[in-house]
């Protein structure tokens, strides 16, 4: 948390640091009563299953939250996330790695603030993105 | 398209597209955030321990990005999900898939803390239906404003609900 990026070290096309994840299914629990967020489908693999789906499943707002967590280890501490949001496009189970990784997609200053645009996504180990969304962030100037 | 399934969009839930639901208590609570994010796996101490987030000019410990406080809890009320979740109508599916989120903060309105008081309304703001590779579906959009005790608007929330 100790290093901060600038605005003026940032340009359209960066890749940010990635972020790994792997939620074991006491995970999915844990999210379930952080977010009241209690569909079966995601602790209950009987529940899953007779829907038709394969097995447990990873909640896609949990995917949502690992960008935003994605996004605030990288601004430090003189940023503020102000934007984010991820379609759910596809399925990631527990026990397998959700990668989160974001691109720089603009900066530009507006009233005295310096904005950066991203494109954010989580991906599978077959390298699908399951989770593809955008976000916008402030950094401190170097000024 | 001649083919189409009839649709699931009834005049009674075409008349709610717009309109504000219920106001929905939302209480901002130390153990809460802590939860949160562990849940998601934060190691940001801001989150956690209040001193942390004092030392960085936080009222108290720091709301994760994503959580705006846990709803009052009242036995007996008709179950309550997420704000807005399906409310006055039903359709004839039986799977229900989150389809997308997105948070805006305001910031210079005031950042979410522990001991903040949320209200959050929403409302429906269109539904669609679509024929995909699940079958056909409904897809509904909502959009939720969250304010907090000083009036301020503090975050919205776009969320796509689908189901099929």
């Amino acid at each position: 948390m100790t290093h901060q990026v600038f605005f003026e070290d940032v340009h359209e096309g960066d890749e940010i640091p990635q972020l790994r994840k792997n939620c074991s299914t006491q995970q999915l629990v844990l999210w379930a009563a952080a977010s009241g967020d209690f569909y079966q489908i995601h602790y209950d693999k009987d529940f899953a299953q007779a829907t038709g789906l394969k097995g447990l499943i990873v909640h896609g707002a949990l995917k949502n939250a690992f960008l935003a967590q994605l996004l605030h280890d990288w601004i430090g501490e003189g940023g503020q996330v102000r934007r984010f949001g991820c379609s759910y496009r596809g399925m990631d189970e527990p026990g397998q790695d959700i990668l989160c990784r974001g691109v720089v997609t603009k900066t530009y200053t507006r009233d005295g603030k310096h904005y950066v645009d991203l494109d954010v996504w989580t991906e599978r180990p077959d390298g699908k993105r399951t989770s593809p969304g955008t976000a916008t962030v402030t950094l401190p100037g170097r000024g | 398209m001649a083919q189409a399934a009839p649709s699931v969009i009834t005049d009674e839930m075409r008349a709610l597209v717009g309109v504000d639901g219920p106001p929905l208590t939302l209480e901002v609570e130390k153990a809460n955030c802590r939860m949160f994010a562990r849940a998601v796996g934060h190691t940001d101490r801001i989150f956690y321990d209040e001193d942390a987030a004092r030392a960085r000019g936080y009222r108290s410990i720091v709301a994760p990005p994503g959580f705006l406080g846990t709803p009052v809890f009242h036995p007996g009320a008709a179950a309550q999900g997420p704000p807005g979740a399906g409310r006055g109508y039903s359709v004839p599916y039986r799977r229900v898939l989150n389809g997308g989120t997105e948070y805006e903060y305001l910031p210079e309105n005031g950042v979410v803390c522990a001991g903040d008081t949320i209200t959050a309304v929403s409302r429906i703001s269109s539904f669609e239906e679509t024929e995909g590779s699940l079958g056909p579906m409904l897809i509904t959009t909502r959009e939720t404003t969250y304010t907090n005790q000083h009036g301020a608007v503090v975050a919205k929330m776009r969320g796509t609900m689908i189901q099929y």
